[in-house]
């Protein structure tokens, strides 16, 4: 699967979409999905919660292993992914569009810069 | 892939966990089990030595090409491992041991042949020999299709020596899945090739993530976590397998007196009330808030869609539909006591 180029990537191999509104849309990535396989469950922040770059904001579980999700930017959490919570595999079939995870109103968008673009992130996972 | 008791094998292909063990459940499925330890005994004083060491009834009377499952048990009735003997000719016979617990088996067996049972053989042919599991509602009928292997006589806990397009190979009617199926054993320069042929007639490489998940689902128990040696078969439900009235056997004298006192704890099932994070192995079982046991094995079941487990609790302290609850990670997730299996395949 390519790495979108629309949007920035952490090291911890989520993904951060910035929306017209200037909110993110976050969610994990092809490569992480693929490493962790058949996703079980997901546990995710509520609506009005604050997350912290690069701090744990829930897990995401496969059959195989519990792993957990790192907010790749700060903020307000102002919607969370439903049918996700619902039907967890879609993380695994539409990772960068359908299994988002959570949106989030950004507090300080310079964060942004500390993430890696598609480019970076190929070459970190070796798919670029 | 990951190392496994020396091996090297793989936890998925790359279908994925789940629908490998669907494809098990709903046409058929083949499982790499070459690292499990195969031993033939052979000689005048096999019989005798097998039926010592082993809890089944492995009598003079055990026909030809039958198969028994059952405990190697130490004096205090902890199991050593759980193995199916099958029985070849008169005084020749195969011992199926887990690959982690192959040597100790080879030197409790070695050690009771040399002290009581003289006149045996013990030949570890894990290397010389491969071994496939094809299972499903479809493997029996592939098996047929391909070999001489007949299903109207080699039924269920059987094993016949069956030529593959002209190449040898025993073939045991048994598994770890649950299903229909049975367990191949080439010549190891066969094992790729015969790979290949099921492949094309039809089966799913599954791994060993799906053959966790078949078995759990099946309540078959996994030696290192739900039984071990620090565990007796009385109180992991598998009373049926002992032959207490077989006359003197390893372990006896103990496993007769746990029965007539009855066990102090015993293994449960159970299924989580809403879907969320998974029991696993060693997550706490809390009942009325006190934490009472631990789970010995959890996870996801994707014929039944709940998460289920297996657990020691204090015996008698629950039974079918008690509620209970089990800690994952600090959160406590409702759950229900059930009968076992979780699955039982149509028949």
């Amino acid at each position: 699967m390519p790495i979108p180029a629309d949007r920035k990537y952490s090291k911890e191999h989520e993904w951060v979409l910035m929306e017209s509104d200037g909110s993110a849309r976050i969610g994990i990535t092809d490569f992480a999905q693929t490493e962790l396989g058949d996703v079980v469950y997901v546990q995710l922040p509520g609506v009005g919660d604050t997350v912290t770059q690069f701090s744990q904001m829930g897990e995401v579980e496969s059959v195989k292993a519990v792993s957990e999700l790192f907010c790749p930017i700060s903020g307000e959490v102002t919607e969370v992914n439903d049918a996700v919570v619902k039907k967890p595999e879609v993380v695994n079939t539409d990772p960068y569009a359908e299994g988002w995870l959570i949106k989030v109103k950004v507090s300080n968008a310079s964060e942004l810069d500390s993430l890696l673009d598609a480019e970076a992130y190929g070459k970190l996972t070796g798919e670029g | 892939m990951v190392p496994f008791a020396g091996w090297e094998m793989p936890v998925q292909y790359p279908q994925g966990i789940l629908a490998e063990a669907r494809a098990v459940r709903n046409k058929s499925g083949i499982f790499d089990v070459s690292h499990m330890g195969r031993i033939f005994v052979e000689g005048a004083d096999a019989q005798a030595l097998l039926n010592w060491v082993h809890t089944g009834d492995i009598g003079l009377e055990m026909p030809l090409s039958r198969a028994r499952y059952g405990l190697l048990c130490n004096e205090a009735g902890g199991i050593i491992d759980d193995c199916i003997i099958y029985r070849l000719s008169e005084q020749r016979y195969l011992l199926v041991a887990n690959a982690s617990n192959t040597p100790e088996v080879l030197t409790w067996v070695t050690r009771w042949r040399d002290e009581r049972f003289p006149n045996v053989t013990l030949d570890d042919a894990t290397n010389r020999i491969a071994m496939i599991a094809l299972q499903g509602p479809d493997a029996v009928a592939v098996m047929a299709t391909l070999s001489d292997f007949d299903p109207a006589t080699t039924r269920q806990f059987r094993i016949v020596e069956a030529t593959i397009q002209g190449k040898p190979a025993l073939v045991g009617r048994t598994g770890y899945t649950g299903e229909d199926g049975v367990e191949i054993m080439p010549a190891s320069a066969d094992a790729a090739w015969l790979w290949g042929l099921l492949m094309e007639h039809g089966a799913t490489p599954a791994g060993l993530g799906a053959r966790d998940v078949l078995r759990l689902e099946a309540a078959l128990p996994l030696h290192g976590n739900d039984i071990s040696p620090e565990t007796n078969p009385l109180e992991a439900g598998l009373e049926r397998f002992l032959a207490l009235d077989k006359g003197d056997f390893c372990g006896a004298v103990a496993l007769r007196a746990i029965q007539a006192n009855g066990p102090a704890r015993q293994l449960v099932g159970f299924q989580t009330v809403e879907k969320g994070a998974l029991p696993r192995a060693h997550s706490g079982i809390v009942v009325d808030g006190q934490r009472v046991g631990e789970v010995s094995s959890g996870g996801y079941s994707p014929t039944l869609d709940r998460n289920i487990g297996l657990g020691y609790v204090p015996a008698q302290s629950v039974s079918p539909g008690s509620r209970i609850q089990v800690d994952v990670r600090g959160n406590l997730i409702d759950a229900e006591v059930v009968r076992t299996p979780f699955y039982s395949r149509p028949r």
